[in-house]
């Protein structure tokens, strides 16, 4: 120990001087399952100072159409590792698609998500809005779901087609969901 | 565990930097800890760093996440990261004397 000693700060690594982190999160998926990695590791990585942009494409536009945004599905159905909620049982496939089975297990996962504080899909996408992420819908999925901007959750910025989303992405690291 | 001393103050921390002892905390030290990341402690700034500060000890030694502070706390998630700029939930963590916080959301 000396008085010349520098002290222990951390290092935030916040300095624009080698230029802004940037990543992109493709969600293409509209189970409820699958919205959650992108909103997770989006909103993550907004918090690191990270430059976010979300692009729904695909099944993900349920994601970000009001009226179905908050009711997204989870099904056992081709999903081996759906557990039973007592021991640890594997549910069979067979029974997977049994009636009632979807609607069980979407409101058991609604349940876990919801005790670990995580928010479900609309107040989560405003939360990413607030902090500054960037939200982005895919011209042909919006173009065969017959929808226009003002039909989307009102935080998407805008429709952009493949050759601006490629643009925009420039530089940026990529997350295919 | 690291001992290092911030403008003064001998404080206990970890590997990084982040305090250990919440005892050691106070508001004259978070003004210090603050200056130390280059962050200016508005009057506004004090509100989230005084709740992180009580939540952490009601919740049984939990620093909260960003959306906590915002939810729970009723703070702006805009204006925290004006106010800490980048990475917020870390640097309130920081100035407030607390770890970082462990959960994903």
């Amino acid at each position: 120990m000396t008085a010349a000693q520098e002290a222990i700060i951390p290092k935030f690594d916040d300095d624009d001087a080698e230029g802004v982190r940037k990543l992109a999160i493709i969600c293409s998926k509209g189970n409820l399952d699958m919205a959650y990695p992108g909103l997770i590791l989006g909103n993550a990585a907004i918090g690191e100072g990270v430059e976010v942009h979300l692009f729904f494409t695909f099944w993900g536009m349920d994601m970000i159409i009001p009226g179905r945004m908050n009711e997204l599905k989870f099904s056992p159905s081709g999903n081996t590792a759906m557990h039973m909620p007592v021991g640890d049982v594997r549910i069979p496939q067979a029974l997977a698609p049994m009636p009632g089975m979807q609607p069980m297990a979407t409101k058991m996962l609604k349940k876990q998500i919801a005790d670990l504080g995580v928010p479900e899909v609309p107040e989560f996408l405003a939360h990413i809005v607030a902090s500054g992420g960037h939200l982005h819908a895919c011209r042909m999925s919006a173009d065969m779901n017959h929808v226009t901007l003002e039909d989307l959750y009102e935080g998407v910025e805008d429709i952009i087609n493949a050759s601006d989303f490629i643009e925009l992405t420039a530089g940026a690291q990529l997350l295919f969901i | 565990m690291p001992v290092t001393t911030i403008e003064g103050h001998e404080i206990h921390v970890d590997a990084e930097g982040f305090m250990t002892e919440y005892d050691e905390w106070t508001e004259e030290l978070g003004k210090a800890l603050a200056d130390a990341i280059g962050v200016e402690l508005t009057d506004d700034a004090w509100g989230p760093i005084r709740f992180l500060r009580e939540d952490f000890k009601a919740e049984g030694g939990h620093t909260p996440t960003l959306r906590r502070v915002s939810t729970v706390g009723g703070f702006d998630t805009k204006k925290l990261f004006e106010m800490f700029p980048k990475k917020p939930a870390k640097k309130m963590a920081y100035i407030a004397g607390l770890p970082k916080p462990a959960g994903c959301v």
